[in-house]
């Protein structure tokens, strides 16, 4: 798989998560309260979202590209930690897993229980809302995009097609279910997201600090699988009842 | 000044999540990497090797603390 195939799936899992998160949140306030307003929140996130791309894209670009790799790598590899580290936790049974089931019904209920004044045209509960969700989740998307894109030649237009890709499809599901993306295993979608992102960001980060990697592109394989097999065997070990050292013992949780 | 607070939180739980250890073992490797580099030596392991320290490291805090509630983290 060439780097430019392996940053477009990352791009794309990566935005594709957060997109059902957003998406979990419009569907449970439109459900509830109405969809002008949920969909007026949503369209005007997405409006500021384009303008911080826009200020954000322009300013990075004058940026020289190694000091870039070496800002954009540290960035991307401590991001990727954390949603890596999060994710074993989870599998192991030390986190429960994040429910978007869940989600959406503590939204539904939140939203039904905001009361709402009369006359009003726009109902400015579901709109913060609608507008919130959408316009966080997007900033985490944005800064996939900028920061994939910035870091390599043509990564831009890559990562914004991988994105537009995961929106296209999150949008489908979404019109077709009506109902939270339950059946999107989400843990499995962050640790494969966090794998990669670390993985890019380990690569990048030495790059841009003046290392040459041995089999040039062909480490960051390498770099993943490293990544994976430690995962993995940290999973298990969660699993088992012991923590990696050994130390203490583990609550059994949800299986992942 | 709750709305700026606010703002600064969201970005430290966005960058920093739940274990800032990780962005400061992070900067730490790549300080490392960048002056053996600079010192002519082959430092491409030393980010892999750091790498791997910091996310066994980070589970098993986590795993300590654990079950908690949930952060801001993505």
């Amino acid at each position: 798989m060439t780097r430019g195939a392996l940053l477009f799936v990352t791009a794309f899992l990566a935005s594709g998560v957060e997109m059902v998160e957003a998406l979990t949140i419009v569907l449970a306030v439109g459900v509830t309260r109405g969809w002008r307003s949920t969909l007026l929140g949503a369209g005007v996130a997405v409006i500021a979202l384009a303008v911080l791309i826009a200020a954000l894209g322009g300013a990075i670009s004058r940026v020289p590209i190694d000091v870039l790799r070496l800002a954009v790598g540290a960035l991307l590899l401590i991001f990727g930690l954390q949603w890596l580290r999060k994710a074993i936790l989870r599998a192991g049974g030390q986190l429960p897993l994040h429910d978007e089931a869940a989600s959406f019904l503590a939204e539904r209920a939140n939203a039904a229980g905001a009361v709402r004044a009369p006359n009003e045209l726009v109902d400015w509960y579901a709109f913060t809302v609608s507008f919130k969700g959408v316009f966080l989740e997007g900033v985490e998307v944005a800064f996939i995009v900028i920061t994939f894109g910035a870091a390599r030649s043509h990564g831009v237009a890559i990562a914004a097609a991988a994105a537009a890709a995961a929106l296209l499809i999150v949008l489908a599901a979404g019109v077709l279910v009506r109902a939270p993306l339950s059946r999107v295993p989400e843990n499995t979608l962050k640790f494969t997201v966090g794998l990669l992102l670390a993985s890019f960001g380990t690569f990048w980060s030495a790059e841009g600090a003046g290392v040459s990697w041995p089999g040039g592109d062909a480490a960051l394989i390498g770099i993943l699988a490293l990544l994976l097999l430690t995962s993995l065997a940290a999973v298990r070990v969660l699993r088992r009842g012991f923590d990696p050292a050994g130390l203490s013992p583990a609550s059994k949780g949800a299986d992942a | 000044m709750s709305r700026v607070l606010a703002f600064a939180r969201f970005w430290y739980a966005f960058i920093f999540g739940d274990d800032w250890l990780i962005a400061a073992g992070v900067a730490a490797a790549i300080g490392v990497t960048a002056a053996l580099a600079d010192g002519g030596v082959a430092a491409w392991w030393v980010m892999p090797i750091a790498v791997i320290a910091l996310l066994v490291g980070s589970v098993r805090r986590g795993s300590r603390r654990a079950p908690r509630n949930e952060s801001e983290v993505p």
